[in-house]
């Protein structure tokens, strides 16, 4: 039967997603119109304000960019730092940054999950309707969230806006007795860590199946993280110096965050798309797991993505507890010598890839700066997942149905939209 | 403030025990670190939900911008014309205005921007500038409207934003520490980075709350919590000429996280235009 109502959907203010986001729909037709995921989080300008200042100063102010990944940010600014220096940190700040990082997936896809999704798919509407009626569930997510902050604040001081990293390494180095305490408290959370995977593998959730193209970094060695090449499922693989050459940003009127395309298509990066081209190098443990729980990777479907960061809480866990053992105070960092020079540097932040780019002076001062988070690079991919998504859930459904169905997809991407701005008021029409 | 505290008097709790104040927390232009003071707290914020109701906080679900309430808590600063008329709808909707971090307090980092052609800037950043509205300045919210409680820092964490809550729910008016970082190194008894490494340091005019993080790090504080009481910065900019920085580098040291906070808004100033 064609749908022949007009519909119009305004979302004014998305809750439970990072950031100042909204969302426009024209259906028409049985057809939808237009689509627009406005984000309208003021811009900042950060890529401008950085023009002058010292490569000692990036890693103090970009972390400012995101309150959420703010490691993130901090880990790809010091790699392109010392790209462009070439200068090499050595294994134990390389240990060391991987295991920060881990912290920080943990805390984000922690927080993500028990504040923003599961909400979704359990029918609340905050996590603290939903703490009324699944306590130990919410107590354990808070948990392991704040073992992921505990992580950050053993090398950084704070969870938020660290302090500890500079070009180089770390300003200084935790003290053994400190790496040990820590390391007994996160193998004593490997059984919450599996039973949040099977709790949330048990959520009831759409089964929409879409293509796209997935991209992550991939080094063939471990899971990636901190370093690798530039990968997508389509068979295409550049170093992190050529993503200009494949990917490109473009401004749409109604956003505030640049879209960014892979030779003008979208496409997804985060969680779902690393585990995608990356889930043979899990541990054996982890992947026996996925198998009992008849999860199947690659998968196509974007409502596996809160069980794939569910997953990696659980691998970066294990991770870290073997980042941990034997640990032993070392330099904590290498002396830099800057000139004038092109560095680039690309990390996988908790919701995917995050390019920095920066040319500096002779003096290491910052001539220039782009940086392309990753929810920028999700925007294009958002938009067509809603449009198909909300055409296979049916749009004979009510309004209030539909708003809170693109709610949900949108959720599935965890968009960080004050990151995505640098520099669900859904309004739907119909006819 | 006698306004907040005759509230609080008419409320007794024998009188109405389940009355919970109302509580919103809403954003400007800002990173959303600040808001993780209470999302980052654990335990504590499923405490925090039971004394007080939450009537508006988007990104932990609850969405009513419009509310009226008791407490607002107020994350990041005014860029864009429809932030200052958001903030002043605000502060007609709420008893107690707090802002929480330095882009409330201050305009934050993304202050910098301000002097700078702003036209070109955003030209620079966005193929389409016309599209983009936003102010040629970001501004601290007490800019706008009356704040009742700053609580500063970069972030600000969940210590200060509870007891800010414990103290009001008990009908005491929160009373700010404004030591300088100093004070807090010497009493953890940290080495002074200035005097043993020739470190720059802004501890002597930053107030603490942080609990000396930079200096227990081995690295100089950067000033994220803003000025501490009885700043001398002629002092210190001296001291860190002595380390061998040039005018422009003390500048900088105080155009970073607070840089349009009075106090080092005025230092910055002031050595640009010094003359050995």
């Amino acid at each position: 039967m064609t749908e022949t109502r007009e519909i119009s959907i305004k979302v004014p203010v998305l809750a439970r997603v990072e950031g100042e986001g909204a969302l426009d729909l024209d259906i028409s037709n049985g057809q939808i119109q237009n689509l627009k995921l406005r984000i309208y989080e003021p811009p900042r300008y950060f890529e401008k304000f950085l023009e002058g200042r010292s490569y000692a100063e990036i890693p103090d102010i970009v972390a400012r960019i995101c309150g959420i990944c703010p490691v993130a940010y901090q880990m790809s600014a010091v790699q392109a730092i010392e790209s462009a220096f070439t200068c090499e940190p050595g294994p134990w700040v390389q240990a060391m940054r991987r295991l920060m990082y881990c912290g920080e997936w943990i805390e984000s896809h922690a927080l993500h999950i028990h504040l923003l999704a599961a909400p979704d798919f359990l029918g609340y509407g905050s996590i603290t309707e939903m703490a009324a009626d699944y306590p130990a569930e919410v107590r354990r997510g808070l948990r392991i969230q704040g073992l992921g902050n505990e992580i950050i604040r053993f090398l950084g001081g704070r969870s938020v806006h660290p302090v500890g990293v500079r070009a180089g390494g770390f300003h200084s180095a935790p003290k053994e007795r400190d790496a040990i305490a820590l390391r007994m408290k996160l193998e004593a959370a490997l059984a919450d860590a599996e039973s949040l995977v099977r709790w949330v593998a048990d959520m009831k959730r759409p089964q929409y199946e879409q293509a796209f193209i997935s991209v992550a970094m991939h080094n063939g060695e471990r899971y990636p993280m901190y370093e690798g090449r530039i990968m997508t499922d389509q068979g295409l693989e550049c170093a992190v110096a050529d993503f200009e050459q494949h990917f490109q940003e473009q401004q749409v009127p109604y956003s505030t965050a640049l879209h960014c395309r892979l030779h003008g298509e979208p496409y997804l990066v985060g969680p779902l798309a690393r585990l995608n081209l990356n889930h043979t190098l899990l541990p054996e443990s982890i992947q026996s797991l996925c198998r009992e729980l008849g999860l199947v990777w690659p998968s196509r479907n974007m409502f596996q993505s809160i069980i794939a960061r569910a997953i990696e809480i659980y691998f970066v866990l294990v991770e870290a507890i073997c980042l941990l053992a034997d640990y032993q105070q070392d330099t904590p960092y290498q002396e830099i010598k800057p000139k004038a020079a092109i560095g680039y540097g690309c990390t996988e932040a908790p919701r995917g890839l995050l390019w920095h780019r920066y040319e500096f002076n002779d003096r290491g001062e910052i001539v220039s700066a782009r940086i392309v988070p990753p929810t920028s690079q999700n925007q294009a991919r958002i938009e067509q997942d809603i449009a198909r998504s909300l055409q296979s859930f049916g749009l004979d459904k009510s309004d209030d149905q539909l708003r809170l169905q693109a709610e949900m997809v949108i959720r599935n991407y965890d968009p960080c939209i004050s990151c995505s701005t640098h520099f669900l008021k859904l309004n739907a029409a119909r006819r | 403030m006698r306004r907040v505290l005759v509230w609080m008097w008419k409320v007794k709790p024998s009188q109405k025990p389940d009355l919970h104040p109302r509580v919103s927390v809403h954003k400007f232009s800002s990173c959303d670190g600040c808001q993780l003071a209470f999302l980052n707290a654990g335990e504590d914020l499923l405490t925090l939900s039971q004394l007080v109701e939450i009537v508006h906080f988007a990104e932990a679900g609850m969405v009513a911008p419009e509310a009226e309430v008791d407490i607002a808590f107020i994350e990041g600063s005014i860029s864009t014309p429809d932030e200052a008329r958001r903030i002043r709808a605000i502060r007609e909707k709420s008893k107690y205005l707090i802002t929480i971090g330095a882009c409330a307090t201050a305009g934050g980092i993304q202050a910098l921007r301000n002097g700078a052609d702003s036209d070109a800037w955003r030209a620079a950043v966005y193929p389409a500038p016309q599209f983009i509205e936003s102010l040629a300045t970001s501004t601290a919210i007490a800019q706008h409207v009356r704040v009742d409680l700053e609580l500063w820092g970069c972030p600000v964490n969940s210590r200060q934003v509870f007891s800010a809550t414990r103290d009001l729910l008990s009908g005491v008016v929160p009373a700010p520490v404004r030591d300088s970082v100093c004070l807090e190194c010497k009493r953890q008894g940290n080495v002074c980075v200035m005097v043993a490494q020739q470190t720059p340091c802004l501890g002597p005019v930053t107030q603490t709350g942080c609990g000396a993080l930079c200096p227990r790090h081995d690295r100089g504080c950067y000033g994220c919590y803003g000025s501490s009481e009885n700043p001398n910065t002629a002092a210190l900019a001296n001291q860190l000429r002595l380390i061998g920085l040039s005018d422009q580098e003390i500048a900088r040291q105080f155009q970073f996280i607070n840089n349009q906070a009075p106090v080092f808004a005025a230092a910055a100033k002031q050595a640009l235009s010094h003359n050995d």
